[in-house]
């Protein structure tokens, strides 16, 4: 699985980028966790607000942080 | 409002000693009963706020926007970027994700300058500490700030000055190629998730404010008890055509949020600041910054940060001039 955290440098994007290696690690997932802080690929994705959760390239969600228990059932749903 | 009166009583005479004569005792007293009124306004007002808007957020914003005639389109954005809460942070992502679903910059822009200005805390704050006349006015002006200078930035053909990546999204968007593909956008929300969202979001913005009211509000506390009524007046007569244009040149770079620079403007005001040069010096300190301009530096070439920058102090200028003259 791939993860992609989208967002240029914001203090929220930091946060879901940790949580979401939060949430790989406890639910012992193997996926890789990559944080794109790239203008393109915002475009590419359509997204609105940052930071964004992108998994396998489908736009999971976007302007929240996220706790890693809401990531763990977004990446299991 | 007579409980926060009594409270500040309670609080400054009784439990404090102070005595109600003093400027101390007033300070204090100012300090308290506005505080607590404000901190409990905004709880409810951002619980309700929130509880309303849950499940509105840029993606649908966006998708609401495309394909709308334009002279709609600024209305509309204006109204969205009121009642959408904005962070400068997002203003990138903001800008490009819009502009590669082809809405117009000047839509976008209408967003832009709105959203900052006006939202359910900075309405608590002026309705509470200046009153309901002087919030219409504001809300009114900050909405027609963002429809004339949205319908401006298209007419003077903005897209020109673009930088790269602004054009690219542009270019995105011309070939149909970005994907307003959002899970979130046909989400049905329930009255337990809206509660949630309402809390949660309450919980954030407090956290982010709470402090800016009380320094906001201590400073006033402080002009208020230290400072006679009319001090100001002696400076900054509403006589000089230029105080106005020279308040908006001042508030434009400088950062502050509507928490802070609204409880300080009723203190300016009541000093004798005259009506139309605060209202001036609020929004342009409210509407942009330096680090929105550095931001925006990315997507937008310095000349048309300039003409932006040029836009607010035209406007905010006219605004402040007329407000002197009427009120």
């Amino acid at each position: 699985m791939k993860i992609e955290i989208l967002g240029g440098g914001c203090a929220r994007c930091a946060q879901l980028y940790g949580s979401t290696q939060k949430a790989v690690g406890s639910a012992g997932l193997d996926a890789e966790v990559i944080k794109d802080e790239n203008f393109e690929t915002i475009i590419k994705y359509g997204i609105t607000s940052t930071p964004a959760l992108v998994v396998d390239g489908v736009v999971k969600s976007s302007g929240k942080v996220l706790r890693p228990a809401e990531i763990i059932s977004l990446l299991n749903g | 409002m007579v409980i926060f009166s009594w409270l500040a009583d309670f609080i400054a005479y009784r439990l404090f000693h102070l005595d109600e004569a003093t400027r101390l005792g007033e300070a204090v007293h100012f300090f308290i009963e506005d505080v607590t009124k404000i901190y409990v306004l905004l709880v409810l007002m951002i619980y309700v706020i929130s509880f309303l808007r849950a499940g509105l957020n840029t993606d649908k914003v966006r998708s609401y926007l495309s394909g709308k005639h334009r002279f709609a389109g600024y209305t509309i954005a204006a109204g969205f970027g009121a009642v959408t809460p904005f962070c400068s942070c997002s203003s990138i992502p903001l800008f490009l994700g819009f502009t590669s679903a082809r809405i117009p910059l000047g839509i976008t822009m209408a967003f832009l300058i709105t959203s900052p200005m006006i939202n359910e805390v900075a309405l608590v704050l002026l309705g509470s500490l200046l009153g309901l006349k002087f919030m219409i006015i504001y809300t009114v002006t900050g909405l027609i700030a963002g429809i004339a200078g949205g319908a401006f930035i298209d007419l003077i053909r903005a897209e020109r000055l673009l930088m790269p990546i602004g054009r690219q999204a542009l270019a995105y968007g011309e070939a149909g190629a970005a994907s307003i593909a959002s899970q979130e956008l046909k989400r049905k929300l329930t009255g337990m998730q809206r509660h949630q969202f309402a809390v949660e979001e309450f919980t954030t913005i407090f956290k982010r404010i709470w402090i800016w009211v009380l320094l906001g509000v201590g400073l006033g506390a402080f002009l208020h008890g230290y400072i006679p009524e009319g001090y100001l007046e002696n400076f900054l007569s509403g006589g000089d055509w230029w105080s106005v244009p020279a308040a908006v040149v001042v508030g434009i770079p400088l950062y502050a949020n509507a928490s802070g620079i609204i409880p300080a403007a009723q203190s300016l005001i009541a000093k004798g600041l005259p009506v139309g040069t605060t209202l001036a010096f609020m929004m342009s300190v409210v509407a942009a910054s330096f680090p929105e301009f550095t931001m925006l530096r990315q997507v937008m070439k310095p000349k048309l940060l300039l003409i932006f920058f040029l836009m607010l102090l035209v406007f905010f200028t006219l605004a402040g001039w007329l407000f002197n003259i009427l009120i």
